[in-house]
């Protein structure tokens, strides 16, 4: 078949609502676009794990202490769904991870800031879980199978992730004053760059027409954060707190919540790698990549010569 | 009513597993391999599990003998350097991963044993909490002595740094097999079969099995390391910090 016909053929599928497949035919540039996004997607999930995992030893309570550990292990296991699901596209996992450890690849900028205290833990898992949800849940619908299929796990975890993140804010809004002043603090800190996963604004976005028309995202960058600040501005009179934001009030004609400019000279300077912790955040990755070094390479050297001793058997 | 042996015996098997749950849990996020990541996070998971059952146990002891009223967390975020029973060998730091699974295998056949005998100990409760516990000690001792036998005859810098492990650890072990008077458990009748576990294991792992080395003892009865000290800094600093505050 010529390529004209490959792509249309493809782009029918796409329309169809038919799920590509690894083995499928495919333009260069969707399984690029894809291997891009899955594993960012990962590398997001891993190294989302050191800001909460900084506040492990220090939880306040048994019972936040075993949720915490459960949360930050849930999110290593999506790590694992989306290397494996990103591996289907013909990169290893090794090759991704060295990626992200020379800074090639990218990952999710809202984990280049610091979790000062412990309120953070209920405010990353209420606002940064939340908004990776509304995301995750649109990519279950993505027209990249093995991608979709893992998004579908991963969907019910993150929503119970921000169910706590939630729960744990509530108690401390009904607590003492100081912990309604860590609880609104937390907040104030999170709230911008929670809005700024959702990337640039679509008329600057660069490849989100491809990436629709592909099929891979269905709502653009507005639309989903639209979406999120309509959900945050309601759960929060729950809270009995406020969002950092004097522009934000509900608009009537729109059925939707106004709200203020974001700070995009700040986005950009974090994902350049100008963020409180992107070097801290690297280092950290590299310093277990390279310590567990010796370790990786004793259990191949350990899996081999057991494999050598039971063919010696067998034969 | 029970007695304060039984308190500071629930207290002293909490304290153990709270205190390496608290030493494992520095792994989640920084392990070796992804995969291994989740398993030793998974042990972190059990171990403050178990903690809780313990720990439930000797609060709902106290406040049914009037003396207090406790909870697992006061029990856990209260109570300082020198109340606490846990074996030395859980507050030592990680070291390599050699020193975490060596420390996790010494720790978890010996648990295990210890579970075993506690389901006939004439408690209830403990035995309840054995029964539940007896099932994961066996992951934690299967996954541990894995990776022992794996580093020791992996590589030679594997295998050396599993020696160094054996060095580091072995003077620790000998609290394990020493009563205090508050264990219901004849530790003691354990050791032989401690020590067969572990010289299979190493035989297997390629290791030599340390001879007459020095054994620390203390921790049961609340002479630690000074370790301990920081781990109860961080453990307990919200609580210290905020008294009274419910999270
Ligand atoms: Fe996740
Ligand atoms: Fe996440
Ligand atoms: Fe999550």
């Amino acid at each position: 078949m010529e390529l004209y016909d490959l792509e249309k053929k493809f782009q029918e599928k796409i329309e169809k609502e038919i799920k590509i497949e690894p083995r499928d035919w495919m333009p260069d540039a969707y399984r690029k676009t894809n291997l891009r996004q899955i594993s960012q997607h990962a590398h997001s999930e891993i190294v989302g794990m050191l800001p909460e995992g900084n506040w492990i030893s220090r939880a306040p309570s048994l019972k936040r202490k075993a949720i915490l550990i459960a949360k930050v292990q849930d999110e290593a296991g999506h790590g694992l769904y989306l290397y494996s699901a990103a591996e289907t596209l013909g990169t290893s996992r090794e090759q991704m991870i060295d990626d992200l450890h020379s800074g090639k690849a990218k990952y999710s900028s809202i984990f280049n800031y610091p979790t000062l205290t412990w309120a953070d833990m209920g405010a990353v898992g209420w606002l940064v879980d939340g908004a990776a949800i509304l995301n995750q849940v649109m990519l279950c619908r993505t027209s990249y199978g093995p991608y979709a299929r893992a998004m579908v796990r991963i969907c019910k975890e993150e929503s119970f992730h921000q169910r706590q993140g939630f729960e744990s804010l509530l108690v401390m809004s009904q607590g003492t004053e100081a912990q309604r002043a860590m609880c609104q603090d937390a907040i104030n800190r999170w709230w911008w760059p929670s809005l700024m996963m959702f990337g640039p604004k679509d008329s600057e976005s660069t490849n989100s027409d491809q990436s629709m028309k592909w099929k891979i995202k269905r709502k653009t960058n507005d639309e989903l954060r639209q979406q999120f600040v309509d959900m945050i501005a309601e759960q929060i009179k729950l809270l009995g707190m406020t969002l950092p934001d004097p522009d934000l009030r509900w608009n009537e004609e729109r059925k939707h919540y106004d709200f203020g400019e974001i700070n995009w000279t700040e986005f950009w300077n974090v994902v350049k790698g100008n963020g409180p912790c992107n070097k801290q955040r690297l280092e950290a990755r590299n310093k277990a990549h390279e310590e567990g070094a010796w370790v990786r390479a004793a259990a191949l050297a350990y899996a081999e010569k057991k494999r050598v001793r039971t063919t010696a058997k067998v034969a | 009513m029970q007695t304060q042996p039984t308190i500071d015996y629930a207290l002293h098997l909490a304290d153990s597993a709270l205190i390496l749950g608290q030493r494992n849990g520095e792994w989640c996020a920084h392990g070796p391999i992804l995969e291994q990541d989740i398993a030793i996070t998974n042990i972190t998971l059990d171990l403050i599990g178990q903690s809780r059952l313990f720990y439930q146990y000797a609060a709902a002891c106290m406040n049914e003998s009037g003396t207090a009223e406790a909870t697992e967390d006061t029990l856990a975020y209260l109570r300082t350097e020198r109340s606490f029973k846990n074996l030395l060998m859980c507050e030592l730091p990680n070291g390599d991963w050699a020193q975490t699974v060596l420390r996790q295998f010494f720790f978890s056949q010996f648990q295990l044993l210890l579970l075993e005998q506690l389901q006939h100990a004439g408690n209830e409760q403990y035995a309840a909490i054995a029964a539940k516990s007896i099932k994961e000690t066996q992951y934690h001792v299967k996954w541990s002595s894995e990776w022992v036998i794996r580093l020791g005859d992996g590589t030679a810098e594997s295998h050396e740094k599993m020696e160094n492990a054996v060095n580091a650890l072995w003077m620790y072990t000998g609290e394990f097999f020493i009563a205090a008077d508050y264990e219901a458990v004849d530790v003691a009748a354990l050791k032989n079969k401690w020590m067969e576990a572990v010289t299979a294991i190493f035989e297997e792992a390629t290791l030599s099995m340390p001879e007459n080395t020095f054994m620390q003892t203390g921790g049961k009865t609340g002479t630690h390391t000074e370790h301990l000290g920081y781990i109860l800094s961080e453990l307990q600093y919200l609580q210290r910090t905020y008294p009274g505050a419910e999270w």
